[in-house]
């Protein structure tokens, strides 16, 4: 039975699918999943794969299906390891029926064909929730990449934010900025927004609010990069950026904040 | 009944609260804090409020009077070591205390306020 599972899973999937996982270890997973499915079976529960009985079956099954998801399997191959089990089983039925009555057969062969298909809905939503949880996973890491903030003197800060600004990622960039105000005791921060595409008036009310409660913590805020349409855009939306010092380039931000610290640069040259 | 000691250092008093700031202390706190600016003269108030870690909308307001009230008695008031979360919650609470200056930690205050003296 096992040999044949596994010529006829062979024969199913692509050749894509084939380089990814080697022969050998198709073989041992079969194995467990016959030895693990024929304990089940066994329990004499036909109906209900959530039962007890089923758990080592399940388990191994979830373990399959994520790993699979990880390496990029589609859900259909994913689901196919359960799924392509059914010929052999039928074959092996027939012979062991051989003699028998129809009915008898068939109403076996009913048995196993809703328990393989409840099992390869089963690897499809695990396959499904693996894929979900790796999206999920790098959604958070790209919010993280996108919020360093750099100290580029001691006392000056710089936050350049790159991309559209919505209100999550308003409050990271807030909480990682204020953060390293406390922990640096900087008094200047710079917020770059070079990387903005576009500035609306919600963009620009977090803006605000990231100025307002840096300067609440006895910290200065310098918006740079602002460029020439997104000031118009700003000027058109009627948002007033009120006393808050914005600088058209990070080097014209470095250079005030510098000042406002007490040092001056020179060249020495000449 | 608790209330919240002010220190006073030469010509500046120093206020640092170190206890869960309620209505009533906070109150008490500007009574008290008045009536210290108008006996000694100071000519600065340094409010450190770095452990304090919950604000609502009522102490946000009592911290902007208490500062508004001090600077009509002719002290500068400096609000020093607002932790990151309290000036979130302010700013979303809409209170972005105009007119109250700010500094990170008292040494900063402090030196402000001796700038300020100078002049």
């Amino acid at each position: 039975m096992l040999a044949d599972w596994v010529r006829a899973l062979k024969a199913a999937s692509t050749p894509g699918a084939k380089t990814l996982i080697s022969d050998p270890e198709l073989q041992s997973q079969c194995q467990e999943f016959i030895s693990l499915f024929a304990d089940a079976l066994s329990g004499g529960n036909f109906e209900d794969i959530s039962g007890a009985a089923w758990t080592p079956t399940r388990e191994f099954l979830a373990g399959i299906s994520r790993s699979r998801g990880r390496q990029g399997f589609s859900p259909s191959e994913t689901a196919l390891f359960v799924l392509s089990f059914k010929e052999p089983v039928f074959n092996h039925m027939r012979r062991a029926f051989e003699g028998q009555s129809d009915a008898a057969l068939f109403t076996d062969v009913w048995e196993v064909s809703r328990l393989l298909d409840k099992l390869g809905v089963y690897t499809t939503e695990i396959h499904q929730a693996a894929r979900e949880e790796v999206i999920r996973r790098q959604g958070e890491e790209m919010l993280e990449l996108s919020t360093p903030v750099i100290q580029l003197w001691d006392g000056i800060l710089a936050l350049p934010i790159i991309g559209t600004l919505d209100s999550s990622r308003t409050q990271i960039i807030m909480e990682a900025l204020l953060q390293q105000v406390v922990a640096t005791r900087s008094p200047v921060a710079i917020l770059d927004i070079t990387g903005v595409p576009t500035v609306d008036t919600l963009t620009a009310q977090h803006l605000l609010k990231a100025v307002a409660a840096t300067r609440l913590m006895g910290a200065e805020c310098i918006i740079s990069g602002i460029r020439p349409q997104i000031a118009q855009t700003i000027v058109h939306l009627g948002v007033n950026l009120g006393d808050v010092v914005t600088k058209a380039s990070l080097a014209d931000a470095f250079r005030v904040a510098l000042k406002k610290l007490g040092h001056s640069i020179g060249t020495t040259k000449g | 009944m608790e209330r919240i000691p002010i220190l006073r250092m030469g010509t500046t008093l120093l206020v640092t609260i170190q206890v869960d700031m309620h209505d009533e202390i906070a109150v008490r706190l500007l009574d008290d804090l008045t009536t210290m600016v108008t006996r000694t003269a100071a000519r600065g108030v340094v409010i450190d409020i770095s452990a304090l870690d919950m604000v609502d909308s009522f102490i946000g307001r009592m911290i902007a009077d208490i500062a508004a009230t001090s600077r009509i008695l002719d002290a500068e008031t400096i609000l020093v070591g607002m932790q990151p979360a309290v000036a979130i919650t302010l700013v979303e609470l809409g209170m972005s205390l105009p007119g109250v200056r700010t500094a990170l930690d008292v040494e900063i205050a402090m030196e402000l306020l001796r700038d300020a003296g100078d002049r």
